[in-house]
């Protein structure tokens, strides 16, 4: 597409994910404040 | 619902459902935002009128462009409809598996810091040290209540964990003996203010704490206005050496350098930057959560200021990319390709679910900022989770549940943001912090900027006729 660049994103669908291994969003560097934006994917196959 | 902005002269297009981001260029950006409202005739007229002068944009390419737009929303990637809110129902049906604990091991610091949400490390209390057979219950707790979860988290936490750390030490050793035997990980992170850090610390944390997080303010005089000891001195010069020879000596383990601003420091940048002078490069930057009467609380005169600071941080890191000399800002941590699951985006930050803080004396609470408000007393290592309805209530504290995410962009990033700053803030779990909403969004904003700028291999300064 000559205007439109599309990065390389993650798919978001509700097939994937919910292990619930992946670290806890409060417990690394934040302690006032939450995102979870930063949290790596921990699933294994 | 889609989100437009211009940074750092790129023109960026976020399809939040599905998470797909677009770089385009400045038609196409204009086109994407009339697309949906206005007759697409009407789309190519107004193109037509407002870029007169550029030879590139003709009727045909117009065409196209409105082409390649329809091929993005048809596949997907472009104007997307909420399809999780089904999921996010679900949660009141959430199991009540706990994964991680913030183990207060000691309600008392030898800092005096102005503006500390834990009172000086009392919350609000008494001055109490955690016992070692507290601490093995709770562990016990965490391991009894884990379910199949093999990733299981403990913050040593305070006050200041060091001076109690003996206990520390041998709280770890007694997870690390029956973590195999429970088929479980142990992941340990110690918060410290440093004052106590020394060879014995630093050579066990760094064999035992996945994550180390260091607090330093910045800037000497930024760090020692709030950060003192009980006799009024500044604490920077007892401290930056310890945390200097603790960084270097993590290597390849996880550490993070974590500063909290004001409204003291409003230009944070500079501390940030600072602390990279200092040979730090895992950095944090929190701002600071308080009462607006505390003479050092944010204000909203003091919020374009902020943002234009976020700014500069996002492009002087692109620069540092640029020499070879990266530094990490944990809040532009984003990782689009491995990034978390959609059950992480939507379901919260695990406070009272699936992560809980334990005062000294064993009590469990929904996190560490809400310790000492007794309305939020969950129940007790021993007893367990006694106060059910408390446990409901956080298990809806999801980013559905927050009226006030309803319309926001950013609502899949943050996942419905910080229980205790919306209590604080509104007086209720569900409620939203304003303040710290604004703040998030545009650290996203940066960050996807960020990775706009990597994924197009085009970390190269942009002239100024670009921006």
């Amino acid at each position: 597409m000559k205007r439109i660049q599309t990065l390389d994103t993650r798919e978001m669908t509700s097939a994937q994910g919910g292990c619930g291994e992946c670290q806890t969003s409060c417990q690394s560097a934040c302690k006032t404040s939450c995102g979870v934006a930063n949290q790596k994917c921990e699933h294994k196959d | 619902m889609i989100h437009q902005y211009k940074l750092n002269g790129y023109n960026i297009v976020l399809d939040v459902y599905s998470g797909s981001i677009h770089v385009v260029d400045e038609v196409a950006y204009d086109m994407i935002a009339l697309y949906e409202n206005t007759p697409h005739e009407e789309i190519i007229r107004l193109m037509l009128e407002k870029y007169a002068d550029r030879e590139d944009v003709t009727d045909a390419d117009l065409r196209q462009c409105l082409e390649d737009i329809e091929e993005l929303k048809n596949s997907g990637r472009l104007f997307t409809q909420d399809k999780f809110a089904g999921i996010a129902f679900d949660f009141k049906k959430r199991s009540n598996v706990i994964k991680a604990l913030c183990l207060h091991v000691a309600h008392t610091c030898n800092l005096n810091c102005q503006y500390c949400f834990a009172s000086q490390g009392k919350y609000h209390g008494d001055r109490a040290l955690m016992s070692f057979e507290v601490g093995k219950r709770a562990l016990d707790f965490l391991v009894e209540n884990s379910g199949k979860r093999v990733n299981l988290e403990v913050d040593f936490f305070g006050g200041e964990p060091l001076m109690n750390w003996d206990v520390v030490k041998r709280l770890v050793a007694y997870a690390r003996s029956i973590e195999k035997e429970k088929g479980k990980n142990f992941r340990f992170t110690l918060t410290t203010n440093g004052v106590l850090v020394d060879d014995d610390v630093i050579e066990f944390a760094n064999r035992e704490m996945s994550n180390v997080v260091m607090s330093i303010d910045g800037r000497k005089e930024v760090h020692d206005r709030l950060r003192k000891d009980y006799a009024g001195r500044g604490s920077y010069d007892t401290i930056i050496p310890k945390f200097q020879k603790f960084a270097k000596a993590r290597g390849d383990k996880s550490y993070y350098v974590r500063g909290t601003y004001t409204h003291n420091n409003i230009d944070f940048t500079n501390d940030l930057f600072h602390l990279a002078d200092l040979g730090f490069t895992e950095l944090s930057m929190e701002p600071v959560v308080c009462a607006p009467t505390d003479p050092y609380a944010l204000t909203e005169e003091d919020k374009p200021e902020l943002y234009r600071q976020y700014e500069i941080l996002a492009e002087d890191m692109l620069r540092r990319e640029r020499e070879g000399k990266p530094i990490t800002f944990y809040h532009y941590m984003i990782d689009l390709k491995h990034g978390p699951c959609i059950y992480k985006r939507i379901s919260g930050c695990g406070a009272g679910t699936e992560y809980m803080a334990v005062t000294p004396w064993g009590d469990l609470y929904p996190c560490h900022q809400f310790v000492g408000d007794e309305k939020y007393l969950m129940g007790n290592i021993w007893d367990g989770v006694t106060n059910k309805d408390l446990r409901d209530r956080f298990k809806l504290t999801n980013v559905y549940a927050r009226r006030d995410c309803d319309n926001c962009w950013a609502r899949l990033y943050c996942s419905g943001g910080c229980a205790a700053n919306a209590y604080h803030a509104t007086g209720d779990i569900t409620g939203t912090y304003e303040y710290g909403c604004d703040l998030f969004r545009k650290r996203m904003e940066c960050a996807i900027m960020m990775e706009a700028a990597r994924g197009l291999g085009d970390t190269a300064e942009k002239n100024p006729e670009e921006k």
